[in-house]
């Protein structure tokens, strides 16, 4: 099998003073080489802590629970806190959304980079700052040598950006994650991010997972996507397939969403998605009630919201 | 189901809506924090002592009684009843002192407090709202107070002037009005910068209706923090200067000055420290408690 | 990078220069001096007489002005009660104050610092909980009175320390405990908020993501991002326990700085106590500014401006 990164009926659950709260519930999918999986959905539908569960990085208070997850083989779940924190930054990185905050401000970008290396190898430190040369500049940063002396401070957020990408890459990893990577960033920079993930990807056959709630952005860089709405899947398949054809009212709402330039008509609503779905997660998986003492102003009580995961198996599709 | 087809979608009706008020929510956590209210209850304890103090215990403590000095306590063979803890140097009832002890720390830490809440809330906002050049000198001013080493300006002042209780009060407030400076001017020029606060303005609304209305109603629970732990202070610092005989005079009946005449009896009879400083002690240690408690409830920190 | 050290140079110079003058303004109209010596008895003649060559009677900013004029040569004058030079009399007694201080100092920082980061790993533990508690409990303990307490414990009840005296390093146990104690909560407090603050900083996540031990996340990361205000604090607490030296030199007879400033407040020996004012807010801005320049010196924004 071509599986590099596979899970399994993947489970958060967070404990809280008012409850157990379940973010994320019978995750499955599985990532191949040199295969991009996107991950959409709206804020807090549990797609960054889809892939914090993976990463072995949840907060204290939360526990991850799956049917199986394995990293090129390995066993996720049997493993233990040091010989996950090996696998990090050297077989699986990951990639976050505030370049403005994700660096340490009072080391040098080059100190930064090469200290992974250092972690999981035993490399040289010139080894390490001609790897490190090298990768800032296949991320496109000028005058990469000089950069290693800098700053997080005196870089702008693309750079850093791009600091961050070339960071993940140090230790040739088979993973990356990236978690709305471009978010943050304006729209040009963004595009000159996107194509350089997809040019990194195309040249290392790293097997990518790109988070966002932007499915423009996702169709164009991923060959497959989840679609992931209060912490459950509720579609999944090809990237064509489910936006072309979506199955589940939820992708369509979001497809609605969407202005297209031509066709949206000038005056008509664009869609939304209706609250009357979207309970938020605090029963116990049961389905159970709510308990009484709930700290937000007003939630909807007792309804689940109804799932149903269409699969597409290959040549199944009727009309396409 | 086959694929390709789609289900109905149901519209859910909103079932009840499950609503908590912030007050429920703030009453619980202070009923659940288990410091504020035991720091509260022993604040609350001394409180009433301090109040009904000539209730609980009918000797004077001014009243000299030359011939029944230094009684031995109850639990000597010729100590009794009367004197439970024995009498001082001067024949007056020890517990007595200890009881009324209670009155000079609570208004002494109360009274300091308040005049430091005065001069430093008074400083902060004004700096934090005008900012320029005034939020400068407030600045300066704060700097300057921090460097000085107020213990020894504070004992040569009380030398000076050979000590009053009104004066412990002023020069123990005059000296602690940096915390509340601090901390009103950060919350303030937060506040400050709201869009609201600059809409107000160019509505025409006066500064001074601006800083009573939304400023001051905002700034509140940290200073009633800061004030709480500045007792506490202001009660160490009086029985301190009181210790070194700088504090208020004989015959006050102050903890700090009570360790103080004892120290020379230490050695044979301990508890004459004991009692005064545990005392100490334990009501700087309630409002402490009381202190933390109530700054964990306003912001609450890696709480989950 | 210059401009800031000049700045903040600047600005030491000009804090030291108003707490000085003001403390001596409080310092003069707080009482008659005159009076004070000269004790009830004196008669108005008398008095007029001493305030004349005591120079009292000029105005007080020349004053000032003379006093100063006389320390920046060196001269700090004469003790009103020994007559002797003032500047003998305090250097004589700086080192047993300095390794007072000095011992206090050090130990609040072993301490405080260590606890602080232990219950940031995990908060809201009962570790966590244990060590706030243990910190409320020292800065609720008088500090003469833990003095007290040790003498009669260690020094009367088991006999293992001497109660008074500075010949040993063994006198100084005692005292060092009982004046860091106050001070360690403190630190401990900002050390633990800063750590906190500084694991749920976002680049503690990217360190973690990266694989980095345990150890090099919580010392190399958050710990350098953590330290800086403890630094600042760190300034204040010596400061402080620069002059908590008083109460702790009068409790064990330690014949130090504090003790001087003590027993010359308590005799009006005004030239003394203005010089141990002045010096130590000559120590206070110092403090003040070395830690400005090590927290300039560690924090690569301001270094680099």
């Amino acid at each position: 099998m071509n599986e590099l990164l596979k899970a399994i009926d993947l489970d958060v659950e967070i404990r809280m003073t008012e409850g157990l709260l379940h973010p994320v519930r019978n995750v499955s999918f599985s990532l191949g080489r040199g295969e991009t999986l996107g991950i959409v959905g709206e804020s807090g539908c549990g797609k960054s802590l889809t892939s914090l569960a993976v990463m072995g990085l949840l907060p204290r208070s939360a526990a991850r629970r799956a049917r199986h997850l394995s990293l090129a083989g390995q066993d996720l779940l049997k493993i233990n806190k040091r010989d996950m924190a090996h696998l990090r930054g050297n077989k699986i990185a990951m990639i976050f959304q505030e370049p403005m905050t994700s660096l340490n401000p009072c080391y040098s970008v080059g100190n930064q980079l090469v200290e992974s290396l250092h972690r999981h190898g035993k490399v040289g430190v010139q080894e390490a700052s001609k790897r490190a040369i090298y990768l800032l500049e296949r991320t496109g940063i000028t005058a990469p040598a000089s950069r290693l002396k800098q700053y997080p401070h005196q870089l702008s957020g693309g750079l850093r950006q791009r600091v961050m990408i070339a960071m993940a890459l140090m230790c040739r990893p088979e993973v990356i994650i990236a978690d709305e990577p471009t978010t943050a960033l304006d729209v040009t920079i963004q595009a000159q991010i996107l194509g350089l993930l997809a040019e990194i990807q195309k040249e290392t056959g790293i097997g990518m997972i790109f988070i966002s709630h932007n499915l423009g952005i996702v169709s164009r860089i991923a060959e497959k996507v989840m679609v992931m709405y209060a912490g459950e899947v509720v579609e999944t398949g090809s990237t064509v397939d489910v936006f072309t054809q979506p199955l589940h009212p939820y992708t369509q709402g979001l497809l609605d969403c969407i202005p297209v330039p031509g066709r949206t008509k000038r005056g008509t609503m664009l869609g939304y998605i209706s609250r009357a779905r979207c309970p938020a997660r605090w029963a116990s998986s049961e389905g159970a009630p709510l308990p009484a003492a709930a700290p937000m102003r007003s939630r909807i009580a007792g309804a689940r919201p109804w799932t149903y995961t269409p699969s597409r198996r290959a040549g199944s599709i009727g009309a396409s | 189901m086959p694929d390709g087809m789609m289900p109905e979608a149901e519209i859910l009706e909103p079932a009840e809506e499950v609503g908590v008020s912030q007050r429920t929510i703030l009453l619980r956590r202070i009923v659940g924090h288990k410091g504020l209210l035991v720091g509260t209850s022993i604040v609350l304890f001394f409180i009433l002592v301090a109040l009904f103090a000539p209730i609980i215990t009918r000797h004077d403590p001014y009243g000299q009684d030359l011939y029944h000095r230094l009684q031995n306590p109850v639990w000597y063979a010729d100590g009794d009843w009367e004197n439970p803890l024995g009498t001082d140097r001067m024949g007056r009832d020890y517990l007595t002192r200890l009881i009324y002890g209670s009155r000079v720390s609570l208004i002494i830490g109360f009274s300091a407090v308040a005049i430091s809440m005065v001069i430093g809330c008074t400083l902060g906002i004004v700096g934090g709202y005008f900012r320029g050049r005034i939020d400068m000198m407030i600045n300066y001013l704060t700097t300057v107070q921090l460097s000085m080493p107020v213990i020894i300006v504070a004992l040569a002042i009380m030398s000076l002037t050979k000590g009053s209780f009104l004066l412990v009060i002023f020069i123990i407030g005059f000296f602690g009005w940096t915390g509340f400076a601090i901390v009103t001017r950060s919350t303030t020029q937060q506040i400050r910068s709201l869009d609201y606060i600059v809409a107000a303005q160019a509505a025409g609304c006066s500064n001074f209706k601006i800083i009573f209305s939304e400023i001051l109603p905002n700034v509140l629970p940290q200073v009633i923090v800061v004030a709480t732990l500045g007792i506490a202070g202001a009660i160490l610092a009086e029985t301190g200067l009181s210790f070194l005989g700088l504090g208020v005079n004989p015959p006050t009946p102050s903890w700090g000055l009570m360790v103080n005449e004892g120290k020379v009896f230490m050695f044979t009879k301990p508890w004459v420290i004991l009692f005064p400083g545990i005392l100490i002690f334990l009501l700087v240690y309630a409002m402490n408690m009381l202190g933390d408690g109530l700054r964990d409830i306003i912001s609450p920190e890696g709480r989950n | 990078m210059l401009i800031y050290i000049a700045k903040r140079f600047f600005l030491a110079l000009l804090v030291t220069l108003t707490v000085s003058i003001a403390s001596f303004f409080l310092l003069h109209y707080a009482g008659d001096l005159a009076l004070v010596l000269a004790g009830e008895g004196a008669t108005e003649e008398e008095l007029d007489t001493l305030r004349h060559n005591l120079g009292l009677d000029r105005p007080v900013i020349e004053q000032y002005i003379v006093w100063f004029g006389n320390v920046v040569q060196g001269d700090f004058g004469e003790s009103i009660y020994s007559g002797q030079n003032v500047s003998t009399m305090i250097g004589r007694r700086m080192p047993t104050t300095l390794k007072l201080a000095g011992g206090a100092f050090i130990i609040a920082l072993l301490c405080g610092i260590p606890l602080g980061i232990l219950s940031a790993t995990k908060p809201n533990s009962w570790l966590d909980r244990s060590c706030l508690s243990v910190a409320v409990f020292g800065q609720s303990m008088p500090g003469f009175f833990l003095g007290l307490l040790l003498i009669l414990l260690f020094g009367v009840k088991l006999k293992i320390m001497p109660i008074s005296g500075a010949d040993s390093w063994l006198h100084f146990v005692m005292p060092v405990i009982a004046l860091s104690v106050g001070h360690i909560p403190a630190i401990m407090r900002l050390t633990r908020h800063g750590m906190i603050e500084s694991l749920e900083s976002d680049y503690i996540r990217t360190a973690l993501a990266k694989g980095l031990t345990s150890s090099s996340v919580l010392f190399k990361h958050a710990l350098r991002n953590a330290v800086l205000p403890v630094i600042a604090l760190s300034a204040v607490t010596l400061g402080h326990i620069l002059s908590g030296s008083v109460i702790t030199e009068s409790v064990f007879a330690l014949d130090g700085v504090g003790l001087l400033a003590y027993e010359s407040i308590r005799r009006n020996d005004f030239p003394v106590v203005q010089t141990v004012v002045f010096m130590f807010c000559i120590y206070f801005t110092v403090l003040t500014f070395a830690s400005d320049m090590l927290n300039a010196f560690l924090d690569p924004r301001i270094r680099g401006n």
